[in-house]
């Protein structure tokens, strides 16, 4: 039988995420995939998951569900309140919901991005090996609405870790690692001393394709064109008004902004939970 | 390590190398280097060979600095070989921008849709959207301006030129090119029903067909 989940509140938006798209880039296909990637893998660790089992990425506000059947499910990633039909349950432990109960993961109290994941996995469509939701092209299932039936997997018979498994907080400040380059050459000596030195805090336009940045600008050493190139995840690029911008999992897969630096992908997962304002640093490294 | 000058190699973070070359001609050539030697098993493990205008991003490689030193023993073919299959995609020269573009030619609309169908092109890279294939091959004096105002929506299938691009529109999407014609069943473009999604993949080449109705 399978088990299914009614959306009883979509939030902000909610996504279904897993380890995302490979090796399609050169086609215009973003990775796409779960942003704070070691949460996804925690929550579904703890239900004995596959790692990379699809599961939501919501968005502040969180999301509520019902299922058919009882099911196990753990929210984790962002803090958040935890409720089954109202009385409040641990977060970032399994948890059992029974058949016609809501689970509701609710606002974040630090963060960005929780995750509520399923015993079994999201069950969703795999477009080019992936049931992720990508907000860039528009592949994978559309966003979560208010009423959305979704699917539950098969269940899973893997050992689950203990529930005493460690999360990482949000940062309260983000310190980005970068290695400078490809385009390093484009900017001036001020601006690369700028980026490695000034604190910059993350802009309230900072989504799945890139986090944005508010600080001092960078100002390079030509103003030409350049023609579109290959970018990658964690590439810091600098847009026209010279406020770097971090490529996230739904980032285009070529542009034409020169590329100051790129930042360590380890570091991306605190990069999707930094709040709007929170400082950011970038460091050689 | 020998510098290789046709190869300027950039890296790109902790698993990548962008690498520049002096023109888009010899770029299409090095890209098909890549995937003749990774098809023939040569090329260390690579997750992502993304061309563009004058570079071939590798993605996901293990030790790049590696790579890097590899590359700098290259032989860089000068030119593409022209030869594999020809995609022909049917088209109406019926486009908002016909006309204003075979005034930049110093054309009839008429002359201008047969110009634009005289040539053979190539899908330099890809990218914007998912089977969105930026195509070359026409030639510098008919390049032209994006337009001064984006459209807020270029319906799915137009034809479009902008600088040295051509381009067929999979989807509806906001644009700037200028539209010169229709790809009646866009759909092909881009099909995840298909065995290979994306019709255009870079390397592919590609004629236009005029269809009858063109003015």
């Amino acid at each position: 039988m399978t088990i299914s989940l009614t959306v009883i509140r979509c939030g902000a938006l909610t996504t279904v995420q897993d380890a995302g798209r490979r090796g399609h880039a050169h086609l215009g296909v973003p990775r796409s995939g779960a942003l704070d990637a070691p949460a996804m893998r925690l929550a579904n660790r703890l239900l004995g998951n596959a790692p990379d089992a699809a599961v939501l990425e919501t968005t502040l506000t969180g999301c509520a569900l019902r299922p058919d059947s009882g099911v196990t499910v753990v929210v984790g990633g962002a803090p958040c309140p935890v409720t089954v039909d109202g009385r409040p349950v641990p977060w970032g432990a399994p948890v059992r919901v029974p058949a016609g109960a809501v689970v509701d993961a609710g606002g974040v109290s630090a963060g960005v991005r929780s995750y509520l994941a399923v015993a079994g996995g999201i069950a969703a469509e795999p477009v080019l090996g992936s049931s992720s939701t990508d907000l860039l092209s528009g592949l994978g299932p559309a966003p979560l609405r208010d009423g959305d039936v979704l699917l539950v997997g098969a269940p899973v018979q893997q050992a689950a870790l203990p529930a005493t498994a460690p999360w990482a907080g949000p940062p309260d400040e983000l310190t980005l690692p970068i290695r400078l380059g490809p385009r390093a050459d484009w900017f001036t000596p001020e601006a690369l001393h700028t980026l490695t030195s000034a604190t910059y805090s993350v802009s309230p336009h900072s989504n799945r394709i890139g986090l944005r940045t508010e600080g001092p600008p960078l100002e390079r050493v030509s103003t030409g064109e350049l023609p579109s190139e290959g970018m990658v995840l964690g590439a810091v690029q600098v847009p026209p008004d010279g406020r770097p911008v971090v490529f996230l999992h739904d980032h285009p897969t070529t542009g034409g902004y020169p590329v100051i630096a790129v930042v360590a992908e380890a570091a991306l997962a605190a990069a999707a939970q930094a709040a709007v304002g929170t400082p950011v640093r970038f460091t050689l490294g | 390590m020998t510098r290789n000058r046709l190869l300027d190699v950039r890296i790109a973070g902790r698993h990548a190398l962008l690498i520049e070359l002096p023109d888009a001609e010899r770029t299409g050539a090095f890209h098909a280097e890549l995937l003749r030697r990774r098809a023939a098993g040569t090329l260390p493990p690579v997750e992502e060979i993304v061309p563009g205008a004058r570079t071939v991003l590798l993605d996901g490689v293990p030790d790049p600095e590696k790579l890097a030193r590899q590359l700098a023993d290259w032989d860089v073919p000068s030119g593409v070989a022209d030869d594999g299959d020809i995609v022909e995609i049917a088209v109406r020269y019926d486009g908002p921008d016909l006309a204003a573009v075979a005034d930049l030619w110093g054309l009839g609309a008429q002359e201008a849709a047969a110009r634009h169908s005289s040539y053979t092109y190539r899908v330099a890279f890809c990218g914007f959207a998912p089977g969105f294939g930026y195509l070359t091959g026409l030639p510098a004096e008919l390049h032209v301006p994006r337009r001064a105002t984006p459209r807020t929506r270029v319906p799915a299938g137009a034809l479009a030129l902008a600088g040295p691009y051509t381009a067929v529109y999979p989807r509806s999407t906001p644009g700037g090119w200028q539209l010169i014609g229709t790809m009646p069943d866009p759909t092909p473009l881009w099909d995840l029903t298909r065995d290979g999604a994306a019709l255009l993949t870079p390397g592919t080449r590609v004629r236009f067909v005029p269809a009858d109705s063109t003015p």
